[in-house]
């Protein structure tokens, strides 16, 4: 139960981080972070007690493996991190390029 | 297994190739991004309008990808619903990649333009298409990826805030629809949309559901612009170049939003009367606040983007009804809004590639000048109003009758009075704009070019000729059938399953 909410935990922070920081980079590192806590939990999930990976072997028998399925979506959605990451990133170095600054309560000129 | 089936992944296939062949060979080749661009979604519209015949003659195709048998495999599926998103996204995509011909002259890179576009494009299809959960997840965030980049294309001060303030919004929000998809998958142990549907309906409901639908309404909501989470689309939608603009504000948020969640919640889920109860408050609030906020805007872009949300509202509200007639407005004025939203962007992108300027005070009398953009213009604004002959007016009628017959009278008054203000604020835009005495500074101002008229014209045309195509045949193929798929509700999940039989 305790490692569900240092998950949540983890997710918290990274939200929180997104919501309150004013540093752009540091709102890029509060996703990163969140993105991985939603992995983590993916993970979690699929994981049986005293479970082995899911590999099979023709001289072992398989008894109490943990969900193969999870860890295989997992990649995919730490690759498509990777891609909002870099994207994240790109923008925020042309912001830099352009104000001189990372701090959001100064390029703020749109007001939605 | 039916042949006809061979067609359901060449969607993806079309559209993810054309964008590769033009990153590959469209910086050497001058004329190519142009061509490719064009043809590719010339080619997926047909291939959409051949679903539609499909659909008619087969009701359901199943794909299963890499020859894996669903729930194992990732299915695809094209139905009723599928092939009436598959037409609207791709007419529209076909007629801005026209229009694009000449508008992105202005910018630099014509090619990187068009290989975003085309993942656009393929990332909506195939979020529309899939019958997998997950892979709608990545297709989704395919879709928003090349968005946010989109919409930072030019790269100047606002464009690159919007787009972070969107990547920001947009990430945050795709987390949460993978968190409702972890907790679906601890449930079900299933990521196969009719699977799931199937597990559903045997176990007894729990609290998990709730959970759920939450975690979906605020993901998708986002996507969707839904008012509490529309903060990123006033700045997103005026700051990506014009035919962007029309593509996020016509298609994106409908096929990632609106079709994600109806899909999710009516033949997934199954749809709970509080969570109808909810649909409709968050799409009569978007309707209202939208249409306010809209109503004070001189930027013309930008109040075109608040009126996106208020008809947002409109779709949301009639899908939220979930009579079968109620689905069926939401979803004509779904298509509906798309054709004239998007006209609406185009003609402001052409008002901006003419004078240079969105101002609506620093315009007039562009009427005398550029009689295609503001003929056009006239009838999109006349749709969007709800004006009699023109289709958007038969969509709000439907959607407004169909909640009076539920017996939801304040829905209704609400959905009227918004449609007044509508009709307020574009008579506004017409007379700034179009009307009135010709500004010295504009003498010079001449028509846009050959393509950007001409799907201007298109799209006009289409407006028009809505209203009266919603009386015919061809409405029986195309909205009986995409609402039909709604109103069934869970019985998705066994035609699917039978349709893999096959």
């Amino acid at each position: 139960m305790i490692i569900y909410l240092l998950c949540l935990l983890l997710f918290s922070l990274g939200i929180y981080c997104v919501l309150r920081k004013r540093n752009i980079i540091k709102i890029i590192v509060g996703i990163i972070i969140s993105e991985y806590a939603v992995n983590l939990f993916f993970i979690l999930v699929a994981y049986r007690k005293g479970g082995r990976s899911p590999i099979f072997s023709p001289d072992s028998a398989i008894l109490n493996m943990v969900d193969a399925l999870p860890q295989a979506v997992v990649l995919t959605s730490i690759v498509i991190g990777l891609a909002t990451t870099a994207l994240l990133i790109a923008i925020a170095m042309r912001i830099y390029g352009k104000h001189r600054t990372f701090d959001i309560t100064r390029i703020n000129e749109l007001n939605g | 297994m039916i042949q006809a089936v061979n067609i359901v992944p060449l969607f993806v296939v079309v559209a993810l190739g054309g964008a590769f062949i033009v990153s590959l060979l469209g910086k050497r080749i001058k004329a190519f991004p142009d061509i490719m661009g064009s043809l590719t979604t010339f080619v997926l519209f047909g291939l959409s309008l051949l679903a539609i015949r499909l659909v008619n003659v087969y009701d359901v195709l199943v794909y299963s990808v890499g020859a894996w048998k669903p729930p194992i495999g990732i299915a695809m599926v094209i139905d009723g619903f599928t092939s009436f998103m598959l037409v609207t996204v791709n007419l529209v995509a076909f007629l801005i990649a026209v229009y694009s011909i000449s508008y992105m002259r202005q910018f630099t890179s014509k090619w990187k333009f068009y290989t975003l576009f085309l993942l656009m494009v393929a990332g909506m299809n195939g979020v529309v298409i899939t019958g997998d959960i997950f892979n709608l997840f990545v297709f989704l965030e395919i879709a928003s990826v090349a968005s946010y980049a989109l919409v930072a294309f030019g790269t100047e001060r606002h464009e690159l805030e919007a787009a972070f303030k969107y990547a920001v919004m947009g990430t945050v929000g795709s987390l949460f629809v993978l968190i409702g998809i972890v907790f679906l998958y601890g449930y079900t142990s299933t990521l196969n949309m009719a699977d799931m549907a199937m597990v559903f309906a045997q176990k007894p409901t729990s609290n998990l559901v709730l959970l759920v639908s939450v975690l979906f309404l605020m993901g998708f909501g986002l996507k969707a612009a839904l008012v509490p989470f529309h903060a990123w689309l006033p700045d997103a939608h005026p700051s990506a170049p014009a035919p962007i603009s029309a593509m996020l504000s016509g298609v994106l948020i409908k096929s990632l939003g609106v079709y994600a969640l109806c899909r999710i919640f009516y033949n997934v889920i199954g749809l709970h009367h509080n969570l109808s109860g909810i649909l409709m408050f968050l799409g009569t609030l978007s309707m209202v606040i939208g249409v306010f906020l809209a109503i004070g805007q001189w930027d013309f872009k930008r109040l075109l983007a608040y009126h996106s949300i208020s008809q947002i509202g409109y779709v949301i509200l009639g899908i939220g009804l979930g009579t079968p007639l109620g689905i069926l407005g939401g979803l004509f004025h779904l298509f509906n809004h798309s054709i004239f939203k998007s006209l609406l962007f185009l003609n402001s992108g052409a008002v901006e590639y003419a004078t240079g300027t969105r101002d609506l005070q620093k315009m007039g009398g562009l009427k005398e000048r550029m009689p295609v953009t503001a003929g056009t213009n006239l009838i999109a604004s006349m749709s969007i109003a709800g004006i009699p002959p023109f289709n958007g007016f038969w969509s709000k009628l439907i959607i407004i009758v169909a909640a009076v017959q539920a017996g939801f009278y304040g829905h209704a008054f609400w959905a009227v009075l918004a449609s007044i203000m509508t009709l307020a604020s574009f008579m506004k835009v017409t007379k700034y704009a179009f009307f009135g005495r010709l500004k010295d500074k504009l003498n010079n101002v001449k028509e846009v070019p050959f393509s950007m008229k001409l799907s201007m014209i298109v799209l006009a045309c289409i407006c028009v000729a809505g209203g009266v195509l919603f009386f015919s045949a061809i409405n029986q193929a195309f909205l009986q059938k995409a609402s039909g798929v709604l109103s069934g509700g869970l019985s998705y999940a066994s035609e699917v399953l039978s349709a893999l039989q096959q």
